[in-house]
């Protein structure tokens, strides 16, 4: 499949995915267009996950389809993604980049200075040569960014990114997260913390038991929430 | 005690019949380990990262090959290099070369079986990760077989016990030819059952050196390697 000019807008049409008989996404519509943030909100298991696996190109949608710009199928060469839990190659902080940065096409000459400017980008310039999987758990999360962002992607799809983090840990990645928005990279956000959702977020799309029950502008979400189930999860009581 | 020299003195005194002996096990059973992880680690990582009918039970075929009986696989090597057998041209029956062949038969499959258990470890891992980066099947092998090598090195250290400690293969396709195809098993078989015990013990405790020696590096290489790679 040739690649589109943009791998924006993304759209979910009409997505479900079943496994083992267990509806996991429930006919799911929606468009991810460049812009500010989209958070995906709601509690574990309403399928956050699921939908950036979809959107990324991991995982195929039993009935319905995606689109990226367009097409379908489309390989993900300007997209990327930070998993929850992300796998560190045995291998220095700045050899990871360089493979991300291989695998990504980029010229051989160019992987030094792009080393350089990823470190600087999440502050690792000094941990350069270390052994990644020696990093602590901020350090790994602010790397596997990097990494992502090696391939210079036009969205970027990040699974709770700060879930097991430290309020210090957590700041750095937001900031970076901030400053990759700023860049024009379209950020597409799961994450089940609502002060990092407001924090973050330009778009909400909150998600319930692999339906989207609401979605809207950060703003307006937070100050007039339209359903039930949005206004139970914003008072903070347990969405089950 | 037979009259003559001592185990302990025979090896400190640096016969030269023993240490050619010793070289030319080591010549051997190295080589074999070497040829067997070209063929065994490919091997294993193809399996590891293939979906294939029947693969299941080619698994169980590649874990109980790591069982082998030396004697076997010596038979059957013989046989193949024999005069009439399908390789017999070459004339390799009862050279270093034949040996060579025969512990690469025992020692590919344990190399195999451990690098796919190995590898399929990893990509679990990796698998993610390296989908998201859009990498190739090659691409994908070549980086998991380099994060593995740690791990590896203990694949292949399995094969060279195996091919160092082994004297069925060798003495069935090899003939213990002395100062030809005499190794260091294959001499304490000899010498103990004419009865040359202070040799035999004196090959053993090399053996077991050697063997304890090279695990000994293996072991820091891969503590030095971890280390700096995680």
């Amino acid at each position: 499949m040739r690649a589109p000019s943009s791998e924006l807008p993304i759209e979910f049409d009409r997505v479900t995915v079943t496994a083992g008989g267990i509806t996991i996404l429930d006919d799911v519509a929606l468009t991810l267009a460049p812009g500010p943030p989209t958070v995906l909100i709601g509690p574990n298991g309403s399928g956050k996950s699921t939908m950036l696996r979809l959107a990324m190109g991991l995982l195929a949608p039993s009935r319905g389809r995606i689109t990226w710009g367009g097409l379908q199928h489309v390989p993900p060469l300007k997209r990327a993604i930070v998993f929850q839990r992300p796998a560190m190659l045995r291998r220095s902080a700045a050899a990871n980049l360089r493979f991300a940065l291989r695998a990504a096409g980029i010229p051989h000459a160019e992987h030094a200075r792009r080393v350089a400017e990823l470190l600087e980008l999440v502050g690792l310039h000094a941990l350069a040569d270390r052994a990644a999987r020696r990093l602590s758990g901020g350090e790994q999360q602010r790397l596997a960014l990097a990494r992502a962002l090696a391939r210079d992607p036009s969205v970027l799809f990040l699974d709770e990114p700060t879930a097991s983090l430290d309020p210090i840990a957590t700041k750095a990645v937001e900031d970076i997260i901030r400053t990759v928005s700023e860049r024009n990279i379209k950020v597409v956000m799961a994450t089940h913390d609502l002060g990092e959702a407001r924090r973050l977020a330009g778009e909400i799309v909150m998600l319930h038991r692999g339906r989207i029950v609401e979605t809207g502008a950060a703003a307006s979400f937070f100050d007039a929430p339209q359903t039930a189930e949005a206004r139970a999860f914003l008072a903070g009581e347990l969405l089950i | 005690m037979p009259d003559g020299p001592s185990a302990l003195q025979l090896v400190l005194s640096g016969d030269p019949a023993l240490f050619a002996i010793v070289r030319l096990s080591l010549y051997v059973s190295l080589s074999a380990v070497a040829l067997a992880a070209l063929i065994g680690i490919p091997l294993g990582a193809w399996i590891a990262l293939t979906r294939f009918p029947g693969r299941q039970g080619f698994i169980v075929l590649l874990n109980a090959l790591m069982g082998l009986p030396p004697v076997v696989v010596g038979l059957a090597v013989y046989l193949a290099l024999s005069r009439s057998g399908p390789l017999g041209a070459f004339g390799l029956l009862f050279t270093p070369s034949a040996m060579i062949v025969a512990q690469t038969v025992l020692v590919a499959p344990i190399i195999a079986a451990l690098t796919r258990q190995t590898i399929e470890d990893l990509w679990l891992e990796y698998r993610d990760e390296l989908t998201a980066m859009n990498l190739g099947p090659l691409g994908r092998v070549m980086a998991l077989i380099w994060d593995a090598r740690f791990s590896l090195v203990t694949a292949l250290l399995a094969g060279f016990g195996r091919a160092a400690a082994e004297v069925g293969a060798i003495i069935i396709v090899g003939g213990n030819i002395e100062g030809f195809t005499r190794t260091m098993t294959t001499a304490i078989a000899l010498e103990t059952s004419r009865g040359d015990l202070p040799l035999a013990v004196g090959l053993g405790l090399v053996l077991i050196s050697i063997v304890i020696a090279v695990n000994a590096l293996a072991w820091s290489v891969r503590r030095a390697g971890e280390r700096s790679a995680g």
